[in-house]
């Protein structure tokens, strides 16, 4: 064992001084796993190897192979519509930008309001869960129709048009209600015993809310929010349906333009390149607060 | 004689219509400690509490260094600052370091630069053993440190009065020793404080003043081998014969 991990510090965990040689019994141990990890490594090779190519061969010899890699596998048609849904997908990244960090900020105001106790914020605590509850349970896309074709629709005058802020506003309406509930049960789950102390050493309630409670709940809730940040970035592409052009937009014009499908293949490997990295670090951070909320215990 | 730090007058507390104290009525002078036992449901920790005003009394008073606390329009935050309470379960803030725990009251609360804080918790950390401690993280400590560093941290802000609930009932015995003398340190230095605990043996130790309670009422007050050694009351000599059975004395 190569890797000087914390998992697998069986080896020795406490130094109780003096040069310490594996027994023999711990070599031969030692030598026994190691021979079985690579005995291990070489099954999961193989199969791998067996599994994957032999779908890859069962599709690539079917009857409708070729037609179907015409239609959806045209690379060098996809090369060169690339420029164009890249431009657009740089609209997708702007909108997520701007519209994660408006969700951040509206989120956690409502999952305050909610879950504080101030009889003055009582109307804030009655709008905020009959918004939540409205907007977690509405369809986004009737969401960005309602907000991008009815607001135009009113005539006021000063109210803006523009279909790519009527389609941001429309996201940001619908993932702050969920961002909200995800910090407000992060909040819940801090115990009410560490408010207490905090309080008893005088914090104020915002003071021990700022520097004690919402600390460690944004770290609980710190994998499902990366979660949704993942959905938001897909959830971008359907602000196309307005006519914004974005990465999905762009793949549909130049899909109708030529009867094939690659343009939405190249859009969709452009949206994973994204998605996949974050995916992969949202699962470490995940796997990284269960480890150390499991050293914490319930403290 | 000079104005005693606390005074509770014949405070009255309920959880709906279960009565948890009544008629509670004492006095703390200062420099002194008053220890508080009686069995598990008898309402110490609520007193604790109440006096803290973490729990809302029902009548009654008291009277912190001659203020009226339980006025109405007193100042709770302000209160606060002048009672320090250490927990059965330690509370230590488990996303800050051990020395920022210490810090976070005398920095935000009382507005002191975070290197004279700083300085002044080390030389607390210092005095009671703990230097090394100090950047860690609360969970990597055993719970006998744990629990010293959440009574620094409460002493720190430096309190005018201590309130101590049960600070070693979720500890070893082997752990409870170090606890009990770093209080018996804070009383030699003049802390006054109020206690509420199973050890016999640190209540006699420590106690100007023992108070039995029982349902919720003093039963019996008097000085620790007046209480612990010649108890009047029925059930006082009962409580303390079940602790004797226990081994605690
Ligand atoms: N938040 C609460 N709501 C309702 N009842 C409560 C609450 N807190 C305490 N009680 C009740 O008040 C009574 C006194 O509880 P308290 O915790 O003060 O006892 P204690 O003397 O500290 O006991 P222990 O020695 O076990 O800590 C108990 O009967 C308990 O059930
Ligand atoms: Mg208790």
């Amino acid at each position: 064992m190569g890797r000087p991990s914390e998992s697998d510090s069986g080896a020795a965990p406490y130094n109780f001084g003096g040069d310490w040689v594996p027994s023999q019994l711990e070599i031969a141990r030692r030598a026994a796993r190691k021979t079985r990890n690579f005995r291990n490594s070489i099954i999961a090779v193989a199969s791998s190897i067996v599994v994957i190519g032999g779908l890859a061969l069962i599709a690539v010899t079917s009857p409708g192979w070729k037609s179907l890699s015409d239609t959806f596998f045209a690379w060098a048609y996809g090369v060169e519509v690339l420029p164009k849904i890249i431009l657009g997908f740089g609209t997708n990244i702007t909108l997520t930008l701007i519209a994660s960090t408006c969700v951040a900020i509206l989120g956690l105001s409502i999952a305050l309001i909610r879950t504080s106790r101030s009889p003055a914020l009582a109307p804030f605590r009655i709008l905020a869960t009959l918004y939540v509850d409205v907007f977690r349970g509405i369809p986004m896309l009737l969401v960005i129709l309602l907000v991008g074709f009815g607001i135009p629709a009113l005539r006021i005058q000063g109210l803006t048009n523009n279909v790519l802020i009527l389609g941001t506003i429309a996201v940001i309406i619908t993932y702050t209600a969920y961002v909200a509930e995800v910090i407000r049960s992060g909040i819940l789950t801090i115990h009410p015993s560490q408010r207490a102390a905090a309080r008893s050493l005088g914090l104020s309630h915002f003071q021990s809310l700022r520097y004690v409670v919402l600390p460690q709940a944004f770290r609980r809730v710190t994998p499902p929010l990366l979660n949704d940040l993942v959905a938001l970035i897909k959830d971008t592409g359907l602000v196309s349906i307005l006519g914004v052009t974005d990465a999905v937009r762009a793949a549909q014009i130049a899909s109708s333009r030529s009867f094939n499908y690659t343009p939405y293949v190249m859009a969709a490997i452009i949206f994973l390149l994204v998605t996949i990295p974050l995916t992969r670090f949202t699962d470490r951070t995940l796997r990284r607060s269960i480890e150390r909320q499991n050293a914490t215990g319930v403290a | 004689m000079s104005q005693p730090v606390l005074e509770v007058k014949q405070l009255r507390k309920s959880y709906g219509s279960e009565v948890v104290l009544e008629d509670i009525s004492f006095t703390v002078p200062v420099h002194t400690a008053t220890v508080f036992i009686g069995s598990s449901g008898s309402g110490k920790s609520t007193l604790l509490r109440c006096i803290n005003l973490l729990d809302q009394i029902d009548d009654g008073s008291i009277v912190l260094d001659g203020e009226d606390i339980t006025a109405v329009g007193a100042d709770v935050d302000k209160v606060r600052r002048k009672l320090g309470i250490v927990f059965q379960s330690f509370n230590l803030f488990p996303h800050m370091k051990v020395i920022d725990n210490i810090t976070l009251a005398p920095m935000k609360v009382q507005g002191i630069s975070r290197e004279l804080a700083r300085e002044n918790a080390y030389k607390l950390l210092d005095r009671f053993g703990l230097h090394d401690k100090a950047e860690n993280y609360p969970d990597r400590l055993s719970g006998g440190q744990q629990q010293r560093v959440a009574i620094i941290r409460s002493i720190a802000v430096a309190p005018r009065l201590l309130l101590l609930d049960e600070i070693t009932s979720a500890l070893d015995p082997v752990l409870v020793n170090e606890v009990l003398s770093t209080v018996r340190d804070l009383k030699i230095e003049g802390m006054t404080m109020v206690l509420a605990t199973h050890e016999m043996g640190f209540a006699k130790q420590v106690a100007d003043e023992v108070c039995f309670l029982h349902h919720g009422k003093i039963l019996e007050w008097g000085t620790p081998s007046q209480i612990l050694e010649a108890p009047k009351q029925p059930e006082t000599k009962e409580f303390l014969k079940r602790v004797h059975e226990a081994g605690r004395l």
